[in-house]
């Protein structure tokens, strides 16, 4: 059922439409997503809970919880996992193709299928395990030239991918493949695809992780998941899309919301009125929304009948789940212990840390007692998520995460830090350290750090040399000369750049503390 | 307080405990920096490291967060209070510093190892950490009960030969070459270099020797023949034991004002010193 909307409503968003085709920043391709956007607001068709308007739609100093511009009728999942392994086994019909022979054939299909891979940002959020997708293909082949076949596919991705939300995995295993799409990495400093590898001790060897780790210092990835970590809550096929999201591989997303919890402290008298009251009520409206949603995507929106990529068996709707995000626990803690006369920090005295932990618990808890009947995957629930943040953010905390200037002095409290949240979010964390140059020179510092951390149930790590072009903003990777490009008004090609830009304004995002 | 504790002979004085370091050692690394050493280099990075506090008094009023007291004649300090400005470090005439814990090989050894796992080993530095041989043997024995590597930074003024307990619980050394000539060798530290070569051959013949390293500053001493003369001599022992040659280039950074002046030297002669000491046999070669 459509409800109606005013007139006022649709001019301004005429007016909206307007500025954008006018615009001299956004490419063609940023107009055509921003119309199509703007198109979709005027749509009203999801069964919306009562309570969510004054908590969604309010300014970022009020808002409780966030849709992170997934549109008023969600025509796909937000994140999709396609199963590339069976693409590469099988082909596919509806784009006439039939299994690859060898690599010139397989990067080829590879780059067709992504373009048909939609998601929230209409760009693939998952570009496959690339090392065992091409590893078949470069068994016997010339080593240069693979490379350079491996060179110029990672190339097309950055120029036609134009969202670093795009993410390939390698590991855990060290394989012909992975080394040399690390070595051609490690020559480029783009963007796209995003990249995480899967370490497990037992797997990973040393030689593999140190090439990782070098990689890493001089191209700001790949990042490190916790593969013993994400398999014991996912099981073997699991993925790593987008930002950091550990997803079933064949599914995906169907939607992803976020608390803002340091707007729902501001709601509370006191601790006890938040845990009790404000944390519970705001989750239940947040969880019935995205009930909502993914029963409009799964009964009314038709997808899972009519893509191609359901239909062939790409991806299946059972495999899907979604996301119960969260930001801004610095605050929230920070809110509470100003509000019970306490000069303590997140990040830096117990209690403080102690209280988060005692949220996390909450949010659990009301989640492992929410059902949803499409999320079979997991349980029937859904899958908690520390989400990054976005540009428009401001005093908002990604995740879990300790903010920018008030890091611990030393990285072993900032480790143990992570230590007490990680094992919160199957569905992604993670945080980031800038590593000074010199231990350029010393990579087994960063590995003992990773090895240590993967002891630890530390689930995800990042590094950058901290004077690299590329650097990871909060997930994803913008490079820095092409967010100076777009401060002097310059067009960009990838999307997220804009994103960077606002975090480097809004999220100190250049200012973190070099380890 | 401390006087007891400064009297109990199983404590030693700790400058500091730097958690993570990437620069002492191979892979990651907690730090324990003694207090006290035996030379007096005059490129010293952390003069305020050579010596014991005497209790003079001078750095207790300047002390901007009132840290540091005056205990019935002995400067106290107070670290939870401490904003690490350094003040007092350099207000003391005396090379001493007043931020110094009293502790023994297992108080030690309980802060080390809350680093586990993320660090590999432990590496004990200074000032001069040899100069408290019989503490160094037990902390590096708890260590190792720990798991952890035990390194040793050291000027090379013990003989070690005399400990043989110590070097049985250190994985290796990472030993200063200063100068290869006596005489200007006791220009730049003080002290002659007669146990320091003696302890570059026992340490490399017992596979104890993990790197040597020169800080270089052309004015104070002939450096290539140093870095020449050091690796020939090591070249026997190469083929068994893999010997790193570290050369660090001469910064002024926390150096006294006095021997501040010294010119940075170039990244071409660094260069030509590792070339010289690549010639020398040396493989494992890095400049810092």
């Amino acid at each position: 059922m459509m409800r109606e909307i005013g007139m006022d409503r649709v001019n301004e968003t005429r007016k909206q439409m307007l500025e954008t085709v006018e615009s001299t920043v956004l490419t063609h391709e940023q107009k055509v997503a921003t119309m199509a956007n703007l198109a979709d607001s005027l749509l009203e068709v999801i069964d919306l809970p009562d309570g969510l308007d004054e908590l969604l739609n309010q300014p970022i100093d009020r808002q409780c919880i966030c849709d992170l511009s997934e549109g008023h009728a969600p025509l796909r999942p937000r994140y999709i996992v396609p199963d590339y392994q069976k693409f590469m086994r099988e082909g596919s019909k509806f784009l006439q193709l039939d299994p690859p022979q060898d690599l010139y054939e397989a990067v080829n299909s590879l780059l067709i299928f992504y373009k048909h891979v939609p998601s929230v940002t209409n760009y693939p959020v998952y570009v496959g395990a690339l090392d065992e997708l091409l590893d078949p293909y470069v068994q016997d082949m010339d080593e240069a030239q693979a490379e350079k076949i491996i060179r110029l596919f990672l190339i097309h991705m950055d120029r036609t991918i134009l969202d670093s939300f795009s993410h390939a995995n390698i590991g855990p295993k060290a394989t012909k493949a992975g080394s040399i799409i690390l070595r051609v990495i490690g020559q480029m400093q783009d963007a796209v695809p995003n990249l995480s590898m899967k370490y497990d001790e037992e797997q990973t060897s040393d030689e593999f992780l140190r090439e990782c780790v070098v990689t890493a210092l001089h191209s700001a990835k790949p990042s490190f998941a916790n593969h013993k970590m994400f398999v014991s809550e996912l099981n073997e096929d699991y993925v790593i899309a987008s930002c950091y999201n550990g997803l079933k591989y064949g599914g995906g997303s169907y939607t992803l919301s976020r608390l803002i919890l340091g707007n729902i402290a501001k709601r509370a008298t006191d601790t006890a009125d938040f845990l009790n009251n404000q944390l519970p009520y705001v989750c239940q409206v947040m969880a019935d929304y995205m009930d909502a949603r993914i029963r409009f995507e799964v009964e009314e929106s038709g997808f899972f009948e009519n893509n191609f990529l359901a239909k062939e068996g790409f991806i299946h709707r059972d495999k899907f789940t979604a996301m119960f995000g969260m930001v801004g626990m610095a605050e929230a803690v920070d809110i509470l212990m100003e509000k019970s006369g306490k000069s303590l920090r997140y990040g830096h005295d117990k209690e403080a840390d102690d209280l988060a932990v005692q949220i996390m618990d909450k949010i659990t808890a009301f989640n492992q007692n929410h059902t949803n009947p499409y999320c079979e995957a997991t349980g029937g629930h859904f899958l908690l998520h520390a989400q990054v943040g976005i540009a428009s953010d401001v005093n908002v905390t990604p995740g879990t995460r300790i903010p920018i200037g008030e890091e611990p002095e030393e990285l072993i409290d900032h480790l143990r830090h992570c230590e007490r949240f990680h094992k919160y979010f199957p569905s992604g964390t993670g945080d980031i350290f800038p590593i000074d140059a010199t231990v350029h020179r010393n990579p087994e510092y960063v590995m003992d750090i990773i090895k240590g951390a993967m002891k630890e149930e530390i689930r995800y790590l990042s590094f950058y040399g901290s004077d690299s072009d590329v650097i990871r903003i909060t997930g994803y990777l913008v490079k820095k000369s092409e967010i100076e490009k777009l401060e002097h008004g310059e067009n960009v090609k990838h999307d997220t750049t804009a994103l960077g830009l606002g975090a480097k304004h809004n999220g100190h995002i250049l200012e973190r503390k070099i380890r | 307080m401390t006087r007891n504790l400064r009297e109990d002979k199983d404590r030693v004085p700790v400058n500091r405990i730097l958690p993570f370091s990437s620069v002492d050692g191979p892979g990651n690394r907690t730090v324990v920096f003694l207090q006290g050493c035996g030379f007096d280099c005059k490129y010293c990075h952390n003069p305020e490291t050579r010596n014991l506090c005497i209790s003079c008094g001078d750095c207790v009023g300047k002390c901007p967060a009132h840290a540091l007291h005056m205990v019935e004649g002995k400067v106290t300090f107070d670290p939870l209070v401490c904003c690490k400005c350094d003040t007092c470090i350099k207000t003391c005439t005396y090379g001493a510093s007043p931020r110094i814990r009293w502790m023994n090989a297992q108080e030690v050894c309980s802060e080390v190892i809350k680093q586990k796992p993320f660090v590999r080993g432990v590496t004990i530095s200074g000032g001069e950490c040899t100069t408290y041989p019989d503490f160094l043997t037990h902390l590096l024995m708890l260590c190792r009960e720990e798991g952890l590597g035990t390194l040793l930074d050291s000027n090379g003024s013990l003989l070690f030969e005399n400990y043989p307990e110590l070097l049985t619980v250190t994985d290796g050394v990472m030993l200063d070459i200063k100068a290869w000539d006596a005489r200007e060798h006791q220009n730049v530290t003080g002290i002659d270099n007669g146990s320091v070569l003696k302890n570059m051959i026992y340490l490399a013949e017992r596979n104890k020797l993990y790197e040597v390293r020169t800080v270089v500053v052309p004015e104070l001493f002939n450096c290539e023949q140093t870095v020449r003369e050091t690796a020939r001599m090591l070249r026997p022992f190469l083929s068994r034991s893999q010997i790193r040659y570290k050369l660090i280039c001469y910064r002024p950074m926390g150096v006294r004002e006095a021997y501040s002046h010294y010119n940075i030297p170039s990244g071409e002669l660094m260069q030509h010193l590792a070339d010289a000491a690549h010639e020398e046999g040396m493989q494992d070669i890095i400049i810092i």
